[in-house]
């Protein structure tokens, strides 16, 4: 149980890494912006890659009327992020610790995977949701309205996962350090319940 | 647990794309064998040195690419410059401030870039004016005039701008022995009334600015470049000067009777020490001192007034004259500092002088007579020996940091390479034509980048297409990384070439400045954004403080303007990326267009002479909707009660 218990606490505590690290990255590519153009999403807010990218994005979205991006306190998900993920991270902390001294089972290593696994897929769900209103919903008086062959309004919608063509843009979404952190994270937890069965069978 | 495994996977994916950045780097010029190869430089694609081209005549410098010779951008300094409203705008009319008044034109002419133990550092380069005594200090992180210090008591400040090995001090020296004071006095009288001033300005060490420090008064011969010591030779420097026959007319005659002229051997660290401890007078002589401020964006000049004008002959061991054949050029010192190098223009050999010998010399007081009491080293006693060229009117050595000397000929057109310490000539190729400078990067320092040598040529015809009787000067690119110079490129300049500094490109362009932070900005009219947008009266003063983004100025319409008011339109250009400047122009505007950076402010002055609505418009192509960038100010009769009014945002307000 001891090692278990060790990689129970150090794969939860990799969540704390998002405090650190950001989240996902969107980057734009064109060939006026030769290195790219992008900002990271970290639990609190938007940064971007380059100190001024953020206002630079707003500048190329004017054209065809998507909103400026959301600052800090214009999302409650900025302020929520942060308590679920430090709630998990010091939960997962205390369930290794519990299990260290034997106080619980291995079976608690499944369950707060299991948890940390539906708020994920909720937080993605949500991230989704946010991405497809702002690229979609667009100021009527915007400078150019391009339409899709069924002459629908295009969607500007960034890839979830991927790399997508957008007008002379490519936008490529992958995740960040972070997330990077956190996966290895929830794997580590996986392995700690792993263990605890072996040794307990 | 196998949709987390899944999206193990995928991140891991995704780190993957993520890691496929564009590494294509390509490495042609191995097997290149054609000189074209060379030279080009793929789209896209870097060029190895910055060539810095002083324009001579047009004032200014110009920045060109090796070995691609591509010209990359033209810097105003002595000169306006309607491009971009250098010399126009408020910010920057003070720069061109001097003792005379606003002078609009300059003679640009030896660039120079500062120097750390000897090597170059990128960090500013040095330009002497020669017409108006004058000495610029450019960023090498903007490219951008940042100070301009007048030379006073000077006349044809063609000895200059050369700097010490640590940056210590940049000179300038007279050209046109005057009378220092300056006094009204029989032209024929000139002989030993004269003098031939040279300037020593410190240079501070962290922001580089300028402080004239001391004046040499020295004979009035007429001084023409300079050359500081290296290494074993620093604390000297050497100025070469010719007519000293004295003469004031016919000069092309009667300043070239003498067999040799001199060199004068200044050891500035002795002056130097002499004038912290009080020596020297303070004598008259009034100067403009102007700087550029990047965070204020404003020029302001300030009027200085007196010297500390320093005797030769007061600082014994100080300076000595050096014999050099017929009216010397250019003077150079090699990467050790050992040999000094005198270009007899009007000879056919090259003098090479021993640090050493002369040091022997002093030490031996061995003189042959003075010079108005300075004495004058034995010509036998210092010279360490000639280079036989067979070439006519050597004009300026440089150094390939691989113990070679290339020398340029104007007379024969010709540039010649010499071994060091054997003076032998091992190589010569013909230019095109009347070669005056040439440069190897770094080749005036103690390392130099001796892969290309660029020489600055005085006649381009039939080299390029007609241009009508006036032609742009040219430049010819050799490659001397082999024992044969080989020319590889012919290219036009702007101006006329006078000389040129070169530097690894490595050295300036990861410091090279993108864009102005806005946040920085603290210039008194900055409207920081759109909402501070507005218009202002003050008496016959009409102050509109407006925006730029693409694709549009807010404010954008302004009423209330009257006939004969002066109308300051302040823009600040509110984009935070690389190279994307806005401008603005104003029809019937008696000054310029300004050319505004990325976070920057600047401003232009307007005087409405007619009743209208009459428009202004952005002149630098900036977006899809750039022609769409523009606006109108109404302008009523001098007496009329139009109200003061702007639109923001498509809304009037007051």
């Amino acid at each position: 149980m001891k090692t278990a218990s060790i990689t129970m606490i150090i794969g939860s505590a990799l969540l704390l890494g998002l405090f650190l690290f950001p989240l996902w990255s969107i980057t734009l590519e064109a060939p006026q912006y030769p290195s790219g153009i992008g900002m990271y999403i970290n639990l609190d807010g938007l940064e971007g890659h380059e100190k001024h990218d953020i206002q630079n994005i707003d500048g190329l979205n004017h054209y065809i009327g998507m909103r400026k991006l959301p600052k800090q306190d214009e999302m409650w998900e900025f302020s929520v992020f942060p308590k679920v993920i430090g709630g998990m991270a010091i939960l997962g902390i205390l369930i290794g610790l519990l299990g260290l001294f034997k106080k619980v089972s291995y079976k608690w290593f499944l369950g707060w995977l299991v948890l940390m696994t539906v708020l994920g897929v909720m937080g993605i769900f949500d991230f989704n949701a946010w991405m497809t209103d702002y690229g979609t919903h667009l100021d009527p008086k915007a400078i150019m309205k391009m339409t899709d062959a069924d002459g629908n309004p295009l969607s500007y919608k960034p890839p979830l996962f991927g790399s997508r063509d957008i007008l002379n843009f490519t936008a490529h979404s992958y995740p960040a350090i972070g997330a990077i952190l956190m996966g290895i994270g929830m794997f580590l937890t996986f392995i700690a319940y792993i263990i605890g069965l072996k040794k307990t069978n | 647990m196998k949709t987390i495994q899944k999206l193990l996977l995928g991140l891991g994916a995704g780190l993957l794309l993520i890691g496929c950045g564009n590494n294509s780097k390509s490495d042609s010029g191995a097997m290149a064998s054609s000189n074209a190869e060379k030279v080009y430089i793929a789209p896209g694609e870097h060029d190895e040195f910055y060539a810095f081209m002083s324009g001579g005549y047009s004032g200014n410098l110009t920045v060109y690419g090796l070995p691609s010779g591509r010209m990359f951008k033209e810097i105003p300094v002595f000169s306006q410059f309607p491009t971009n409203g250098y010399g126009y705008s408020e910010e920057t009319k003070a720069m061109l401030n001097t003792s005379y008044g606003f002078v609009p034109w300059g003679d640009s002419h030896h660039p120079d870039i500062s120097q750390t133990n000897g090597k170059l550092d990128g960090r500013w380069i040095f330009i002497n004016e020669n017409n108006t005594p004058r000495i610029a200090r450019i960023s090498l992180e903007t490219f951008e005039t940042e100070e301009i210090i007048e030379i006073p008591n000077s006349a044809g400040n063609h000895a200059s701008s050369y700097v010490t090995e640590n940056t210590e001090y940049v000179v300038a020296g007279t050209r046109f022995a005057v009378p220092n004071p300056q006094k009204d006095m029989p032209i024929d009288e000139m002989k030993g009334e004269f003098k031939g001033p040279l300037t020593f300005i410190k240079v501070d060490p962290e922001h580089g600015h300028m402080e004239i420090d001391f004046q040499i008064n020295m004979p009035g011969f007429n001084y023409d470049l300079s050359h500081p010591g290296r290494d074993k030779s620093h604390g000297w420097f050497f100025f070469t000067s010719y007519n000293t026959e004295e003469a004031h007319s016919m000069l092309e005659v009667n300043a070239s009777q003498n067999d040799k002229d001199f060199i004068a051997a200044v050891n500035w660290m002795k002056i130097k020490e002499y004038v912290e401890n009080g020596g020297g007078t303070e004598v008259a002589g009034t100067y403009a001192h102007n700087i550029y401020d990047e965070s204020t964006m404003m020029a302001t000049t300030e009027m200085k007034e007196g010297v500390t004008s320093v005797d030769p002959r007061d600082v014994p061991g100080a300076v000595y004259y050096m014999p050099v054949p017929k009216s010397p050029h250019g003077i150079d010192v090699n990467p050790t500092g050992e040999y000094i190098i005198g270009n007899g223009k009007l000879s056919t050999q090259l003098s090479v002088y021993s640090f050493a010998k002369i040091e022997e010399a002093i030490k031996n007081k061995d003189f042959d007579g003075d010079a108005y009491g300075i004495p004058i080293l034995k010509f036998e006693s210092v010279l360490e020996g000639v280079v036989d060229s067979g070439g006519l009117g050597p004009l300026h050595t440089e150094f390939d940091g691989k113990g070679y000397g290339y020398t340029s000929f104007f007379i024969s057109s010709e540039v010649v390479k010499w071994e060091v310490g054997t003076w032998k000539v091992v190589d010569r190729q013909p230019s095109f034509y009347s070669v005056g400078h040439l440069t190897i990067p770094g080749g005036n320092s103690r390392e130099p980048f001796g892969k290309y040598m660029f020489s600055m040529n005085k006649i381009t015809k039939d080299r390029y297409l007609p241009t009508g009787p006036e032609l742009e000067h040219s430049a010819q690119l050799y490659d001397i990384s082999g024992d044969k110079m080989q020319l590889l490129l012919d290219f036009p300049t702007h101006g006329e070439p006078h000389y040129a500094a070169a530097i690894p490109a490595d050295l300036i362009k990861s410091k090279s400045k993108k864009y102005y932070d806005l946040e920085e900005n603290n210039h008194k009219y900055a409207a920081k954004n759109e909402s501070e947008g507005r218009v202002e009266r003050k008496g016959n003063e009409v102050h509109i403080y407006t925006t730029t983004v693409r694709s549009h100025f807010s404010p954008d319409n302004i009423e209330g303007v009257k006939v004969g008011d002066k109308v300051y339109f302040h823009v600040t250009n509110l984009e935070q990326d690389f190279d994307v400047p806005h401008g603005f122009a104003m029809i019937g505007a008696n000054t310029s267009e300004i050319l505004v950076m990325p976070g920057q402010t600047k401003t232009i002055i307007w005087e409405p002479k007619r009743e209208g609505v009459w428009p202004f418009y952005c002149t630098d192509f900036c977006s899809a909707l750039h022609q769409e960038m523009q606006g109108y100010v109404r302008v009523s009769a001098k007496n009329s009660d139009t109200k003061l009014r702007w639109s923001l945002d498509d809304e009037w307000k007051e």
